[in-house]
Parts: C-alpha cells; structure tokens; sequence
C-alpha cells in the first residue's frame, strides 16, 4: 500500500489533465534569458550615446536600413504562415513558406553586411575605433549572430521539408522555433530603434 | 507496483552495470536526472574541499601579523579562486544537483523535460570548473607561467584589461564563468520547463511542494541574473581581444559600468542561492515538526516576491563607489524592503515549529542552526544597507564576516540539512546520527568562532583582501580566533565528508520512507528504480503521502 499509483483520489469527473507543451515552454525561458543579454547590451549603447572621444559618430555614418528591416520584419509573416499551413497539414506549403522565410532572413543579412562593408571600408569605423564602434559592432553583431543561428535552424526544417520528413505531428516543434524568429524580429525593433533613431 | 515486467527491467539493469568499465560508460553517458544530479553534487563537493584548502591558506597566512606563509602574489591568486570557486563551481553545482534529483521525484515525473540538455549542462559546468583550475598550470600571467586569476572575484574594470593583466590568467576566469554560465541557464531552463510541463496528475500548482515553487523561482531569477553575467564577460573578452573599449577607460568607457553589470548579477545571485536553501527547509521543518507546513500561500507569495524585489538591490553593493542621492536612496529601501518577505518566511517556519512535535534529528538540527543564524546575517545584512553605515565599514572585514554569515550560516547549513535527510533516499541508507551530531556542533563552534569574531577586525577598520597587517593594529589574537574556527570547521567538515563515504556502506538501511515524510519521493523505493515510479502517481492534495498513510482523515478535506 506503499506506492504511489495507490494515492487515493477523490472524484474522477476532474477536467482532463493537459500541461503546456514543453518545447514552447523551453523557448520561451531560452527567450526571457536572451532578453537579459540583449538588455545589457542595449544599456551599454545608450549609456556610451555620444560618449566616444573621436569620431565617426553614427549621425555621420549610419543609414536607415530601410529594406533590410521590411524584410526582416516581413519575415515574422511568412514564418506564422509556415506553422498555420503545417497545422492543417500542407506539407509542401508549409516548405515553401519556410524557405521563404530563409530568403528573407537572408536579404536581412546581406543588407547588415553591406552596411559594415561601407562602415569598415568606407569610413573606417572599426569596433576598435571608438566608443560607437564598439557597441555598435557588439549589439548588431549579437542580433546578427542571432539571426544566423535562427537560418541555419530554418534552412534544416526546409531540407527536411523537401526530404519528406517533416509532418503534420510536428507543428508543435515548427512552433517553438518560429517563437524564436519572432523574438529575433522583436529584438530587431528595439535595435533599430536605439541604434538607428535614438542613437542618431 | 512490482510487476514482472518492471522485475526484468531491473533485472537488466542490474546485471549491465556490473562491469566496472560499463559503470563508467553507464555515467559518462548518462541522461538520467538522478545521476546528473549526484554527479553534480559530488563534483561540487570535490571543489568545495579545493576552495576549502584556499581558505584555510588564507587563514594561515591572516593567523599572526607581519606573516609570510604565501607570497602576495599567491594570496591574490588564492581569495580569487576562493570566491569563484565556491560561489560558481561550488554552490551553483551543488544546487542545481539537488535540484536535479528531487524536483522530478517530487512532482512525480520520470525525468526532466530535456534529458540531453541537462547532460550537456552538467558537463559544459564541470569542464568550466576543470579550465578554471588548468590555469594554475596552464595559464601566463604578470608573474610568468603557473599564474591563477587574481583580480579578485568581482573583477573590477581596469584592473582587467590587457594592460593591467597581461598573458591570459584573466581570460580563464572570464571564459570558465562563461561557460559556467552557459551550464547554469541551461538547467534553470530545464527545471523551470519540468516543474511547468511534466507535473503528474492532480499536481496543479496550488499543490506543488514549496520545494518546487523555490526551484521554480530561482530559474527564473537564473534567467534574468546569469545572463547579465555572460553579457559582460564577452564585452570584456572584447576588450582584452578585440580592442573594444566597453570598459576602457582611457577611451571613455567606463569602470562603473562594469560594476553595475556584475551587481546586476551578483546580488540576484545571492537569491539564486539562498532560494533553493529555503526550499530545503521548507520541506525539513514541517517533517520534523510533524505538522504541516504554516502559511503555504503567504510562503509561496513570499518567495515570488523576494525574487522580484531582489532584482532592484544591486548597487547596494556600489554605496562607497559614490552615487547620487537618489540612486542611493532608492536602493537603500528597495534593500530594506526585501527584509519583509524574508522576515514573514522565518515567521512562518517558527509557526510550523510552535506547537508541533518536534525531532531533533540531525537535519532538523542544522535547520534550527540555519533559523538563528539567518536570522543574524539578515540583520548585519540591514545594518549595511543603510548607506551611512556602508560608506564606514564598506570593503571592511564586516562585510567579509556578513556574507560568509549568508553563505555558510545559510546555505551550507541548510545544505548540510538537505544531506542528512535527503541520503537515505538517494542510497538506501542513513547517514550516521552520532556522526552526524559530531559533524553539526563542531560546525557550530567553528562557524560561530570564525564569523562572529571577523565582524571585529572589520569594525576595527581591517579591510577585506589584505596580504597581511602590523602587530600594533591590534587585530592579531581576533584573527587567530576566526583562523583556530576554520580549522575546527574544516574538522567537522572532514567528518561530514567521511559520514558520507562509509554510512553508503555501513549505514542501516533506509526502507522507502524512514521519516515518516509526505511528499512523493518518499513512495518510491530508495535509491528510486531508473523510472521512478513504475506507474505515474496522481495527488489529490500537498501531502499525497499523508493522504495514502491516512485515508479517513486526507488533506484535501481542508485545502
């Protein structure tokens, strides 16, 4: 009579028992602890706001990196649409939005590598430069990393896509990291707000 | 439940591990929460007794003034280790392991939500440990080769940049705090999406043991404290790497940044700490006190709280670094405020213990130490959140003393108390009780010998990390005092330690449930089979156990 399973309970008309699926969860602890970096990262750019003893100050040098942030943020779209399509079970839909989402993601980059191209080469703003190079490269450079990492993971679901292995069961799992690509586009926001507005 | 099945699955694994070379394979590879906990635990141990050895050094060389037991240059090395060691690679492990082995058993899971992550966790904390420790002989420092860290734990801006700290002793630190970092928000991830998905039936969170609200609590401050942490140890590998100037500053940046990063961190910490020491108690007191634990949803609310308002208290740290009245204002109450939720816990463990039936047995005993002496470092804890008084004795050996209170008088008691109640489960066997009262007033005398005299030098103005002192300051017999209470600290210690290696042989056995508790690990057999509970248990109230021990008279009658 020792063991658990013997535990009495007392009515077996209790509404059945469900938990949050634990990937999701996983995520969006793995997004508050993100968040912190991020927080300490975008303290550390206000704070050094025209701080840095030498120029080039970023009044000078940055642009509005208008068609990279539309595709970025369009991204979140096309992704939301990826998750919806594998729920009903288009598979092949559900792969070409995400590859979709990989193009975008990707423009996104190539516009934040010509952007430092132009810094690096064109004006010399290293992260060694000044104060404004350095959390300038750090913080971008962090949010790239981030964006990075979410491709690679986007571009493994489309080769599983088209390798056929991916199915409806598994809209649980696109879902999770589709939360991280829309915490990668929120990040984006606040950056290009700090960097690109305040800190202009 | 003893079926055939579950009989073969034990039976199998029986026999696979025999082998001493499967043994080792079996824990290298391990995904089970069980084994990832103990090896945390007992690598937490290993370099508790190693920090333990540098603090011992250390009081050697503070016994006499005018000594020169270690070179200055070792003893910077030494309280620099000391600190990360025990704070990082000590009591980190060392709850996370707890952590590990019980929350699954207590909300009746199988294992943790991710099995692989925990492992790469636990390995990612052990091989930091290991790398920290390589630079004694790996690492290049301002002395030549053979040189730890010695920036102090804090690492303060500029002491560490490139030019301040040449070669790369200061580079093992920063990517072994790193990397422990990266260990420690993994499992926090881990126990936080446990306790919220792997619940087992009936178990909502109203019926959760407070042990669980406390590791759930303390995940979400990991969260929110490591990772300032890991955001400015790469700021300062950019620094020292690639010429950036976050805290440079001959090019504007600046040093006070730094110390808010590191507060930002280092306060919360405290609570990421002490929380999991509170849960401990939590689940001892009301067992050994034979009644139900008082207070459940204000201990619940308190504990919450305590974890938001610790966030707001980090530059109390920062008082003698001169800021500006407001900001000291503000963290001066933000500070005394902390003190209600923490003062309505201890309120609610004394009311546990009024009236009840209580056993002193050894776990019970560390936790009435653990009450007294909380209760005393919450208060030196008050006195130096008042600015004024901070601004005296700030850097001081009272601020040695006051921590060490927290750290030892706190967490290593309960700590303690966690082991003498939690063995029987994990191995099947009790520890020894005569041991293990040797083992508790020694520790007694010894902590109260060493930390409650350090408060007097302190007070006296000796400052905290000092090489050595004259003889006409005064503070000479006071610190042979504290020194002669570390050695009878390390004796008791030594006696814990040999308890627990020869009671896992010679111990009397433990049977299911040898204190008569009421939580579900108790129901299980111990050491739990790899499963844990053979079918999933479901709760019907706080105490399933009492309700299965006393069906005429359950607890969800009243809750």
């Amino acid at each position: 009579m020792r063991d658990a399973d013997a535990i009495p309970i007392e009515s077996p008309l209790d509404p059945p028992w469900t938990l949050p699926y634990r990937g999701t969860v996983g995520m969006a602890c793995l997004i508050v602890a993100e968040s912190a970096i991020f927080i300490i990262f975008v303290v550390a750019y206000i704070f050094y706001i025209g701080k840095s003893l030498s120029g080039p100050t970023p009044a000078e040098v940055l642009e509005l990196p208008i068609f990279g942030t539309v595709c970025l943020l369009s991204s979140s779209i096309t992704v939301h649409f990826a998750v919806s399509a594998l729920r009903k079970g288009a598979i092949s839909a559900c792969t070409a939005w995400v590859a979709g989402t990989v193009l975008l993601g990707s423009i996104f980059l190539a516009t934040t590598a010509r952007e430092w191209y132009h810094l690096i080469h064109d004006e010399g703003l290293t992260i060694k430069t000044n104060l404004f190079g350095t959390t300038y490269y750090s913080l971008v450079g962090l949010h790239a990393t981030h964006v990075v990492v979410g491709l690679l993971m986007l571009a493994l679901v489309v080769v599983f896509g088209l390798l056929g292995h991916v199915r409806e069961e598994h809209s649980e799992k696109l879902e999770a990291l589709s939360l991280y690509w829309h915490f990668v586009d929120a990040v984006w926001v606040v950056v290009f707000t700090v960097v690109y507005v305040l800190g202009r | 439940m003893s079926t055939q099945v579950v009989e073969g699955i034990d039976g199998t694994l029986t026999t696979r591990a025999a082998r001493p070379a499967n043994v080792i394979y079996e824990w290298l590879t391990t995904v089970d929460h069980k084994k990832i906990g103990l090896m945390y635990i007992v690598y937490a141990l290993i370099f508790l007794i190693v920090a333990g050895v540098e603090a011992m050094l250390m009081r050697i060389q503070l016994a006499v003034p005018n000594n020169h037991f270690v070179s200055p240059e070792v003893f910077n090395q030494l309280f620099t280790m000391h600190g990360t060691t025990m704070i990082f690679f000590v009591a980190m492990p060392v709850l996370f392991g707890w952590g590990n082995y019980l929350v699954p058993l207590m909300i009746g899971a199988r294992d943790m939500a991710f099995p692989r992550l925990n492992a790469f966790s636990f390995w990612v904390s052990a091989f930091a440990g290991l790398m920290l420790y390589f630079s004694y002989v790996g690492a290049s420092g301002l002395y030549a080769a053979g040189t730890a860290p010695d920036v102090g734990w804090f690492a303060y801006a500029p002491l560490t940049a490139k030019v301040f700290s040449p070669g790369h002793s200061t580079d093992y630190w920063t990517l072994s705090i790193f990397l422990s970092g990266i260990g420690s928000i993994g499992t926090a991830l881990n126990l936080a999406t446990t306790i919220l998905c792997m619940r087992c039936k009936g178990m909502k969170m109203s019926r959760m043991p407070l042990l669980v609200w406390l590791y759930l609590t303390m995940s979400g401050l990991v969260f929110v404290t490591i990772s300032p942490l890991t955001a400015a140890q790469v700021m300062l590998t950019f620094d020292r790497y690639l010429g950036s100037h976050f805290f440079d500053t001959q090019a504007g940046g600046s040093a006070v940044l730094w110390m808010h990063f590191f507060w930002i961190f280092g306060h919360p910490e405290v609570y990421v700490l002490i929380l999991p020491s509170f849960a401990f108690v939590n689940e001892i007191v009301p067992v050994f006190s034979r009644k139900a634990i008082f207070g459940y949803p204000a201990m619940v609310a308190a504990s919450v709280g305590i974890g938001f308002i610790s966030l707001s208290v980090w530059a109390h740290h920062m008082f003698t670094v001169g800021m500006d009245a407001a900001a000291n204002t503000f963290f001066v109450f933000a500070t005394m405020v902390i003190s209600v939720p923490t003062g309505i816990k201890i309120f609610n463990w004394l009311a546990t213990i009024w009236g009840g039936k209580v056993i002193f047995a050894t776990p019970m005993m560390f936790c009435v130490a653990f009450l007294f002496q909380f209760l005393i470092a919450g208060l030196t804890g008050i006195m130096l959140a008042v600015a004024p008084f901070d601004w005296q004795l700030g850097n001081s050996y009272f601020v040695v003393a006051h921590f060490h209170y927290v750290i030892v008088g706190g967490i290593l008691f309960a700590l303690f108390a966690a082991f003498y109640y939690w063995y029987p489960k994990v191995t099947g066997r009790m520890l020894s009780e005569t041991l293990g009262k040797w083992h508790f007033w020694l520790f007694v005398i010894g902590f109260h010998l060493t930390f409650d005299f350090m408060h007097i030098p302190g007070i006296l103005g000796m400052p905290r990390r000092i090489y050595t002192y004259e003889a006409s300051r005064g503070w000479g017999t006071l610190n042979m005092i504290v020194s002669i209470g570390g050695a009878v600290q390390a004796i008791a210690l030594l006696i814990f330690v040999y308890n627990l290696v020869v009671s896992y042989w010679k111990g009397k056995e433990a049977g299911h449930d040898p204190w008569d508790a009421w939580t579900l690990e108790w129901s299980t057999t111990s050491p739990p089979p790899d499963y844990n509970f053979a079918v999933l248990p479901t709760v019907n109230s706080r105490r399933p156990l009492w309700d299965l021990k006393h069906p005429d008279d359950p607890d969800s009658d009243y809750e």
